[in-house]
This record gives structure tokens, C-alpha cells and sequence, in this order.
């Protein structure tokens, strides 16, 4: 414990001597490095996260800066309001860039941020009420309890302090609900939405958050300065912060910080030595940091720290707290008797153009019975899986879910309804420990948001979703595996921890995408047993399968597709003699040729 | 502002809308062959108009040993390669296909009168150059990483804009200049003067660019990349090597990209820097035609060459806060007309 704490230790524990042993000229170094790690733990949210990225934080550092000169200057305001304001600015720009960009797919926030960094910087440097090319001068002292800062000592106290408590807070929101539904965006959006993760809510949340970051950090800057000018707030210094976060490693909070120090300090050194070395005003420094970028993101594209972080020990798995082990798990929805009809589905047409992939299917689900559909490829089995879970909409006919239409509904308003899903290809998050990766499958039956998770004020609830993750895997019998990495289990095994998830969410119904695909016997049998047991328990299952085999053992009814329609519905032992699905599978028996 | 005015700053806006037009055409082609967002298309530009600076005033263009440069870093890579496999002779074959047309356009360079030689045969050679470039820069720097995410590839990008732009500065020196008009003179059009170069750069700007059209639409290396556009893996089932469509792809960007560059410095006074600025103009052109469509990207040069021009003329010192804040309504149309969620690729 002591061991694996100890380089945190050693890093506070040198922050607090800094001021002690350095002055002047590397203190302040110091500062800026604590500035730059601001801004890249906000690209670290975005990017390490949430899988997007901008390349205009600089902009909005800028936005913080000149918000606090333009408004102490010009308008006498208090420092203090004047950060109320930055933040809102940024905030509002933020909010319009990431709505605009957001909807779409990944490239365009990075390229409009690209656009949003110039045309900023380009303002500045334009606008006389900001002063042009020369900026604002004379930006008073910041006060606080009626100290004036103007030390750089009492600058590395305020800095690092914010940077301390960012990263505390931003290690515990991603430990929460709403945590684990930011770091599900990098699983893909159709999980992530089939889990009732709004997924563009999420991507929103963490711009704004990053741009805010970027804002304080500007507030800040200015103080220490005193003045301002657009130069620090050029695209190219945005740029300089996403590379911060690449060569520290931008999974990793610890790697923001790790790549500000790498970046920062031997950038200086080559500035200062390089055009001595080779006597010429030249801009060489960005050749040799262009050609290493490079070569890290051709050669090392996760970053250092990964490699650093295996120098010494790391957690194996953290024994669950008496605390947490007595959680009660959350309260369960009322549950459908027994027999009562969960799903029915009345002439599902669905044409893309002029093909028909379902013509007019109707059939039932009922509560405690597994019903199978099959039907040779291309029968349209996954389009009408698809029309079901919301994914896409029948062109006619109804979908009634609990006596609910679900036609107009989206994926995550049918899993609100109590429709759990999983998925053909296995979509875990690989990375992320298998208890978590089933605890986002509770994400609907929360409540708190993020803000209060960052000041762990989300505790007691959090303990009822583990204990609701660890219920529905000690159904599953993976409940020793609960603090692995989702990746390292077998195909299997994944595929038991997705119906996991899916129970998480406390289903009515369960819809399968082929949960036998890719098993070995065993392996299928053991699945068998699972959905039977969960059979028993009262649960609907709708399973598309092409494994016969296990399909005629374990269904109570099956329904038959081919070329978009259903050609059969019954027992399994009727369905195996029904001579339309013989016809189907096996062609034409009995032609003569 | 008079109708004359307008006509003149129609007439300014569609020239820069052509060169635009051309830039945003390479961007959209290089982006879905080889799904690179090639941000340093801008340094091609004003490699290739610098080079053509330098030779007409008797220097050497210093951007041939930077292409052998990158020739010996490109044999290095694929000898790595062929020393793993044991196969030492086909070290020369490697070595004589990264670094054989560096080393004969070295040999051109030094060997002819540049400086005396006619325009048109200048131009030639710095184009050859530019064709060279651009593959090199695929090879060295995006194919080691072809299989990574559009956002690694996006930072490559940004990488090398920041190695070649310092480099830039090295080759070419710190002045701007400018070069000569293909034709001097003007004709008069309804009243208003047209100038015979906005009839060159728009004109050779639609010739290159159907010239292109035909060469997709019906020679089988266009059909080629066509399908490595639509769809990467299938083509490479078909025997079409993505290595080989990148390299064709970036090909054609360094020689629309030298041509525009070429074109856009007979207009105004071009320095080392000012390709990433033109280059993100043609970015913004490519985002209206959503990275995809080509008929909607030129329709959006057409837009930026007009917004630049006519904001130049009420709002100058803010023609260009203006160009890119454009992006942000553009992109809201976009959202709004696609609607839902890309399937994102993995």
C-alpha cells in the first residue's frame, strides 16, 4: 500500500519543498509547467476519455486571460467576478462549438477547433478594445483573504493547488456512474446508448469541461503576468498542449502531468541552446519537436507513462470494504407474472428502398420463456433484432413493448423501459475492470450526476451499483473475476459479462445477438444453464441464434425467417419436422434434381 | 459600395475560390484513400511557389535535398523491413525505388540553367518535385502508421505541419515574394477590366479538376483509388495495395498542391508561413463538402473565395476571423441536415 503510494508522496511531498529551495527564474518555470498541466488534464478528460480532440484550448485559455484583463482594466471589476465571467464566456463558446460539432462524427471537433483557434487569436490581436498586438497592461494584483499575491511562491501554492485538486476530482468522477458512462464513449456510441448513455450529453460535458480548465488556468496566467498579449494564446500553443498530453500519455491523468514536465523543460533547454549551438535566428526547435512527435506517435503513440507506471508495483485487485460488501443492492422494478405477454410485435415491415428485409411479422414474447429466432443468413433476423432494440425503425406495423409503443422511441428511452441487450461482436471496454464494465449497465438506475461525484458525495449510492454489479455476476458465476480487466477473459467469458450487464439494468427482457457464436461446447453449455436458470427466474428472453443445436435444446418457442418473412412458429420439436423450414435450410428435399 | 466594386470583388472572390477549389479537392481525396487529414498540404504550397522563387533568381531550389532526405529516411525504413525478412539484395532494389527520382531531379537541378530556362519548363520541374514530395511524406511519416485512428493520423499531421513549416523557414529565409503573372495584360468584360491571370488560375483550375473527374471516372488507377475510397479493405482484396493508393493519392496532392500554391503566389506575396492559413481556407471548403463530396466542397471554395473577398473589403482586419468563424454556421447546417449519429469506425 505504502509502496504503491509512494511516488504520489514524493511528488506532493516536492511540491511543497519547491518554494522552499527554489527562487527566481525555475520557480516560475515551475509555475508555467503548473499552468500547462491544467490545460492538458482538461485534454486528458477530452481526449484520453472521451476519444475527441481540439486543438484550440489555447483560445480559451486566452478567453480566461483576457476576460480577467479586459474586465479589471477597463471596468474595474473584483478579480474574482471577473473568473465568474471567463467561465461563463467560455463556457457559452464551448457549449456552441461542441453542439454544432458534436452530433457528427469525430474529425470535425478537432478541424473546428483548428478554425476556432485562428479566428480567436486573430481577434485579439485585431480588436482595439483588447489592445491589439500589444495587449493589456497594468492588470491589478489578485487578493485573497486581504493577502496580494505577488510572489511567485504564493503563485505555486495557488497552481499547483488547483492542479492538485483537479486531479482529485477528476479521478473521483470518472470512479462514479457518470464516470463510467464518459469512459463507455470510447466502446462505441451503440453501446453506449443501448446502456441509456446519452452519448452527446457526455462529449458536451467533457469539451466544457476541458475548456473551463483551459479558463482557469488563463485567469491565472494573467495575474501572474500582469499583462496580457495574444502571442501565448496562438493556435500553435494549442497544438503544444495536445502534444503535452500525447508524449505524457493521454489515457492517464498522471501522464498530463508527466508530458507537461517532459515537454515544457527540455523545450526551454532547446530553445535557449539550439540557436546558440547552430548560430542562426532559425526556428530549429520546431523541426527537432516536430520530427520527435513524430517518431513518439509512430513509435509509442500511448505515451510515456505507461512506461513509466511499470516501475513500480501496481494493484492487483482491491478487496471489497466491509462497507461496500454490506451495500444493499438497488431496488428492482415490479416484474411481469409469469406467462403475461412482454412484447408483441403486429405486421413489422421493414424496406430499405425497394428491399423488404421484414414483410409483415408478428409474433410474442412472453414473461419466463425463451423464445429463439433463426432463419438461414440474409433472412432479415438482425434487421427486426434491430427494429426491436430501437436501433432502426419498421416502415409499418407496431412494436408494443410492455403494452408501450416503441416505434418512435430511441435506444436509450426502450433500455429505460426495461430492454437489455447485447451484442453480436462483443462490445466490452476492454480495459476497464469487469465489475465496472457491469456497473454501466445500472447506469439508468442512478442518479447522481457528476459534480457530485467529483466531491464523492455520490458514496452510498455508488455502493448500491457495485453491489447491484456484484449481484447480477454471482448470477452469472463471474463473480471472482469482477476485478479483472474486461479483455483478458476469454470470448466466453465476455460473453457471460455482457448478459451481466445486461441484467444490471433489472430487464423484463432480454434480447440476445447470437450469444453462441464463436463458444466451444462447454462453453455453450454453461450459457445454456445461465439462460435457463434466468428463464426460471422469470425473465423474457428473445434470442437470435444460428447454432440449431443449442437453439432446439434450450428454446420454449422458436420462430422461422426466410427472405424477410416468417415462414414458421412453434415448439422446437414442431418446428424440426414443419416442412417449409426443412425446405429452408436444407433446399428443395425431394426434387428430383 | 458601387456595383463596380462588387463585380471587382466578385471577380477577386472567384479567383481565390479556384485556387481553394483545387486545395480542398486534394484535401478530400488524400482524406478518403488514406483517411489522413493532410493539414500540411499548405507547406507543399509554398514549397512549391518558394522553390519557384529561388530558381528564377539563380538559386539552387533547396527542396530537392530535402527530398533526398527523405529518400535515405524512406530506404532506412524498408531496409528495417527487408533485414528482419533476411532478403539483403533487396536492399538495392529498395534503395534505388525511395531514392531514385530524388537523386535524378538532384541531378536536373544542378545540372541545368535553371535560371534561364523558360517559365513553363521551370514550373515543370518544381511540379516534378512537389509529385516526389508528396508520396515521400506518405511513406516516411503516415504509412508506419496507416492503421492507426484518424485522430493519431490527424496529430502526424500536425507534427510534420510544425517540422516543415520551421524547415520552411531554413530553406526559403524569413522575406515573402511573389512571381510574375503567366500573361501579363487585361481585357475589358462588361465594363469591368479582367485580368488574363484570373483567366488562367480559373481556367487551368477547371481543366485540372475535370482532368481529374475523367481520370476517376474512367482510367483504372482512378477506378483504383476509387475503391480504396469506398472501402479499404475490400479493394486490398481485390489486389489493390493501400500503400500504393496512398502513395498515388498523395501524389496528386503535391501536384495540385504546388500548382495552387504557384497560382495563388502570382497573386499575392507568399512567405514561408502562409500555406497553413491558405491550406485551413481549403480545409474549411473540404468541411461544407463534409470531407466526402466533391461537387459540394467546390460550391463551398466558391463560398470562402466570396466571404474572404468581400469581408477583405468592409471589415479587412477581420477577413479572416471571419473566413473561419464561417465554419461554426457551416457546421451547424451539416449537424442539422445529417441529424444522427455517425457510425463511428473503430
Amino acid at each position: 500500500m505504502m509502496l504503491r503510494r509512494l511516488p504520489l508522496i514524493l511528488f506532493i511531498g516536492a511540491l511543497c519543498i519547491a518554494p522552499l529551495v527554489l527562487q527566481g527564474y525555475p520557480l516560475l518555470m515551475l509555475n508555467y509547467v503548473g499552468l500547462s498541466v491544467i490545460v492538458v488534464l482538461g485534454l486528458v478528460l477530452l481526449t484520453g476519455v472521451g476519444g475527441l480532440t481540439s486543438f484550440g484550448q489555447a483560445a480559451f485559455v486566452g478567453m480566461g486571460a483576457y476576460a480577467a484583463a479586459w474586465l479589471t482594466t477597463a471596468m474595474n471589476w473584483n478579480p474574482w467576478l471577473s473568473l465568474i465571467a471567463g467561465l461563463l464566456l467560455t463556457t457559452a463558446a464551448a457549449l456552441l462549438l461542441g453542439w454544432v460539432t458534436l452530433r457528427m462524427s469525430g474529425h470535425y471537433l478537432p478541424l473546428s477547433t483548428l478554425a476556432w483557434g485562428i479566428a480567436i487569436y486573430l481577434l485579439f490581436g485585431n480588436s482595439q478594445t483588447l489592445g491589439g498586438q500589444t495587449g493589456i497592461t497594468g492588470i491589478p494584483p489578485l487578493g485573497l483573504f486581504g493577502w496580494q499575491l505577488t510572489e511567485s511562491w504564493q503563485f505555486h501554492i495557488l497552481i499547483w493547488g488547483v492542479v492538485l485538486s483537479i486531479i482529485w476530482t477528476v479521478h473521483n468522477m470518472l470512479d462514479s456512474r457518470e464516470g463510467r458512462a464518459m469512459r463507455a464513449l470510447k466502446g462505441g456510441v451503440l453501446m453506449a446508448e443501448s446502456m441509456g448513455v446519452n452519448t452527446t450529453r457526455f462529449k458536451i460535458i467533457l469539451f466544457v469541461l476541458a475548456a473551463q480548465y483551459a479558463c482557469v488556468a488563463g485567469w491565472i496566467y494573467a495575474f501572474m503576468q500582469r499583462f496580457v498579449n495574444p502571442t501565448p494564446f496562438s493556435l500553435g500553443q494549442g497544438i503544444e498542449y495536445l502534444f503535452m498530453g500525447v508524449v505524457g500519455g493521454i489515457g492517464d491523468l498522471w501522464g498530463g502531468v508527466t508530458g507537461s514536465f517532459l515537454y515544457a523543460l527540455p523545450r526551454e533547454w532547446l530553445h535557449s541552446h539550439l540557436s546558440a549551438l547552430l548560430g542562426r535566428s532559425g526556428n530549429f526547435e520546431g523541426i527537432v519537436f516536430g520530427v520527435l512527435m513524430i517518431v513518439i506517435l509512430q513509435r509509442a503513440p500511448e505515451g510515456l507513462w505507461p512506461h513509466l507506471r511499470r516501475l513500480w508495483p501496481q494493484r492487483e485487485s482491491v478487496p471489497i470494504s466491509p462497507s461496500a460488501a454490506g451495500a444493499i443492492p438497488l431496488d428492482i422494478r415490479p416484474k411481469p407474472a409469469k406467462g403475461d405477454t412482454i412484447l408483441r410485435l403486429d405486421g413489422v415491415t421493414k424496406r430499405f428502398g425497394g428491399l423488404v428485409a421484414n414483410d409483415a411479422i408478428s409474433f410474442e414474447v412472453r414473461a419466463g420463456e425463451v423464445l429463439a429466432l433463426i432463419g438461414p443468413n440474409g433472412a432479415g433476423k438482425s434487421t427486426l433484432f434491430n427494429c426491436i432494440s430501437a436501433v432502426n425503425r419498421p416502415s409499418s406495423g407496431s412494436i408494443r413493448f410492455l403494452g408501450r409503443s416503441v416505434e418512435h422511441c430511441d435506444s436509450r428511452r426502450v433500455a429505460q423501459m426495461g430492454m437489455s441487450r447485447t451484442f453480436q461482436h462483443v462490445r466490452l471496454l476492454p480495459r476497464m475492470s469487469v465489475l465496472d464494465n457491469v456497473a454501466l449497465g445500472a447506469h439508468l438506475r442512478g442518479r447522481h450526476s457528476f459534480v457530485a461525484s467529483a466531491w464523492r458525495l455520490d458514496r452510498a449510492q455508488e455502493l448500491r451499483i457495485q453491489a447491484t454489479a456484484r449481484d447480477a455476476l454471482q448470477r452469472c458465476g463471474l463473480l471472482d473475476k469482477a476485478q479483472l480487466p474486461a479483455g483478458s477473459l476469454p470470448l466466453g467469458s465476455q460473453r457471460v459479462v455482457e448478459i451481466a450487464r445486461a441484467l444490471a439494468a433489472d430487464p423484463c427482457l432480454l434480447l440476445l445477438d447470437e450469444p453462441a457464436a464463436g463458444l466451444r461446447y462447454l462453453e455453450k453449455r454453461e450459457l445454456a444453464k445461465l439462460l435457463e436458470r434466468l428463464r426460471d427466474e422469470g425473465l423474457a428472453i428473445l434470442l437470435v441464434e444460428h447454432d440449431l443445436d443449442f437453439v432446439m435444446e434450450l428454446a420454449d418457442r422458436v420462430v422461422v425467417m426466410d427472405f424477410g418473412e416468417k415462414i414458421a412458429e412453434g415448439k422446437p420439436q414442431e418446428i424440426r419436422r414443419h416442412p417449409a423450414v426443412i425446405e429452408a435450410y436444407l433446399g428443395g428435399v425431394g426434387d428430383p434434381a | 459600395m458601387t456595383f463596380d466594386i462588387a463585380l471587382y470583388l466578385g471577380q477577386n472572390g472567384v479567383t481565390l475560390a479556384a485556387i481553394y477549389g483545387l486545395l480542398a479537392f486534394a484535401l478530400v481525396l488524400v482524406f478518403a484513400v488514406t483517411r489522413v487529414i493532410f493539414i500540411p498540404q499548405g507547406e507543399i504550397m509554398t514549397f512549391g511557389a518558394l522553390s519557384l522563387v529561388a530558381m528564377r533568381a539563380g538559386h539552387p531550389p533547396l527542396l530537392v535535398w530535402l527530398l533526398v532526405g527523405l529518400g535515405i529516411v524512406a530506404w532506412f525504413q524498408d531496409g528495417l523491413a527487408i533485414l528482419r525478412t533476411g532478403r539483403k539484395r533487396r536492399l538495392l532494389h529498395a534503395g534505388a525505388i525511395n531514392l531514385g527520382a530524388p537523386l535524378l531531379l538532384l541531378l536536373l537541378v544542378y545540372s541545368l540553367p535553371l535560371p534561364t530556362m523558360a517559365y513553363s519548363q521551370q514550373i515543370a520541374i518544381v511540379l516534378a518535385m512537389c509529385a516526389v514530395f508528396g508520396p515521400l511524406l506518405y511513406r516516411v511519416v503516415y504509412a508506419p502508421a496507416a492503421k492507426a485512428s484518424v485522430l493519431t493520423l490527424l496529430l502526424l499531421s500536425v507534427a510534420l505541419h510544425i517540422a516543415l513549416n520551421s524547415l520552411g523557414l531554413l530553406l526559403f529565409g524569413p522575406e515573402g515574394s511573389q512571381l510574375p503573372a503567366f500573361t501579363d495584360g487585361s481585357f475589358q468584360l462588361g465594363g469591368m477590366p479582367v485580368s488574363l491571370q484570373s483567366l488562367w488560375i480559373i481556367g487551368s483550375s477547371i481543366i485540372l479538376l475535370a482532368a481529374l473527374f475523367l481520370f476517376f471516372r474512367f482510367s483504372l488507377y482512378g477506378k483504383a483509388l476509387r475503391a480504396t475510397a469506398v472501402n479499404r479493405t475490400g479493394a486490398q482484396l481485390m489486389g489493390i495495395s493501400p500503400v500504393f493508393a496512398g502513395r498515388a493519392a498523395f501524389l496528386l496532392a503535391g501536384i495540385v498542391g504546388a500548382w495552387s500554391g504557384i497560382l495563388i503566389a502570382t497573386t499575392t506575396v507568399i512567405d514561408y508561413e502562409a500555406g497553413f492559413v491558405i491550406g485551413l481556407k481549403g480545409f474549411v471548403a473540404a468541411i461544407i463538402g463534409g470531407l466526402a463530396s466533391y461537387p459540394t466542397a467546390a460550391a463551398g471554395a466558391l463560398l470562402v473565395g466570396l466571404t474572404e473577398s468581400f469581408a477583405s473589403f468592409w471589415a479587412s482586419a477581420y477577413k479572416d476571423v471571419i473566413v473561419f468563424l464561417l465554419i461554426i454556421p457551416v457546421l451547424l447546417w451539416r449537424s442539422m441536415a445529417s441529424g444522427q449519429h455517425d457510425e463511428e469506425e473503430s
